[in-house]
């Protein structure tokens, strides 16, 4: 009778643990592939000068930050002051996907919330989302100087995650 | 935002392809629906992809993997079978195997001990119980 009842204890405390390790998971979260891939190439016009263009291979030999965002996005503005007071630190360059957003409703957003980015860059369609596997917004990619994503935040960039993940992997890349 | 309307069915067969293709592929948005079932906004612009790969020649093997690549194994409804897969696709069969093999064990036990012996009271009523006198 007492071996049962270990057993079942047991039993029962390995399933709380798994229980509790599955409960600290966030279960829509989609781990890309991309991490360790070279970031795809695009060439998209700039959101604000749309007679000007930016291609992800213009960064190449920098470390850079590419998040994307959209006006329409609540959880943009989660983060959106973390990141300005980011770009006014002087860390890598910040640059910005405005994914499948109106351009002037865009352009509002900045100029209400302020604008962290170096420059934004209008993905009207989302084809270049696809290209990133964007699949909900804000995400932010880490690129290294070879044009390899090293690094992958699906969500708001909070404060913690910037200082304990994200400064210093840019300060680790600057070194390569 | 308003969703735009659906291209107008000028190739049914086409429609059917990427339909068919879309039911075996997940929205990872509404991460419990197929791509053919959600309307979420990526969903719309995934068949989108299909459907302009697809008219351009593209095998539907190539589609898949054009999207593996770029959202992983996840945008797969069905999981493929991996070694990293190999516990969630024969888990219940494992367990399920277990649980068999636990009740076997018990009832052989239980059919092996040797039923108790009656008392001379307990046999009487038991008689009288089942319809005997």
């Amino acid at each position: 009778m007492n071996k049962r009842v270990l057993w079942v204890i047991g039993l029962f405390g390995a399933l709380v643990l798994l229980l509790a390790a599955g409960l600290g998971l966030n279960p829509r979260e989609v781990p890309s592939p991309l991490v360790g891939k070279p970031a795809p190439n695009f060439e998209l016009p700039l959101l604000q000068e749309p007679d000007k263009t930016f291609s992800a291979k213009q960064e190449l030999g920098k470390v850079w930050l590419l998040n994307v965002w959209a006006s329409w996005c609540v959880a943009c503005r989660e983060e959106h002051e973390t990141l300005v007071a980011y770009s006014k630190s002087g860390g890598a360059p910040l640059y910005g996907l405005n994914y499948k957003d109106q351009r002037a409703e865009g352009m509002r957003w900045l100029a209400r919330y302020g604008n962290p980015y170096r420059a934004s860059f209008y993905d009207a369609d989302g084809r270049v989302g696809i290209d990133y596997g964007v699949y909900g917004v804000p995400e932010t990619y880490v690129i290294d100087k070879r044009g390899v994503i090293r690094y992958k935040r699906i969500g708001p960039v909070t404060p913690e995650l910037l200082e304990k993940t994200l400064v210093p992997l840019v300060r680790e890349l600057e070194r390569e | 935002m308003a969703a735009e309307a659906p291209p107008a069915a000028d190739d049914p067969a086409l429609e059917k392809r990427v339909l068919d293709l879309a039911a075996e592929l997940r929205c990872l948005v509404c991460q419990n629906q197929t791509l053919a079932d959600s309307n979420a906004d990526l969903a719309l612009d995934l068949r989108r992809q299909i459907r302009e790969q697809l008219k351009a020649g593209k095998s539907e093997k190539q589609v898949v993997e054009f999207l593996v690549d770029r959202y992983g194994d996840f945008v797969l409804y069905n999981p493929p079978l991996k070694a990293s897969t190999l516990l969630l696709w024969f888990g219940p069969f494992l367990l399920l195997a277990l649980g068999a093999w636990l009740l076997a064990r018990r009832i052989r036990r239980q059919a092996a001990a040797p039923a108790p012996a009656l008392s001379e009271a307990e046999r009487v009523r038991a008689e009288k119980l089942l319809g005997g006198q």
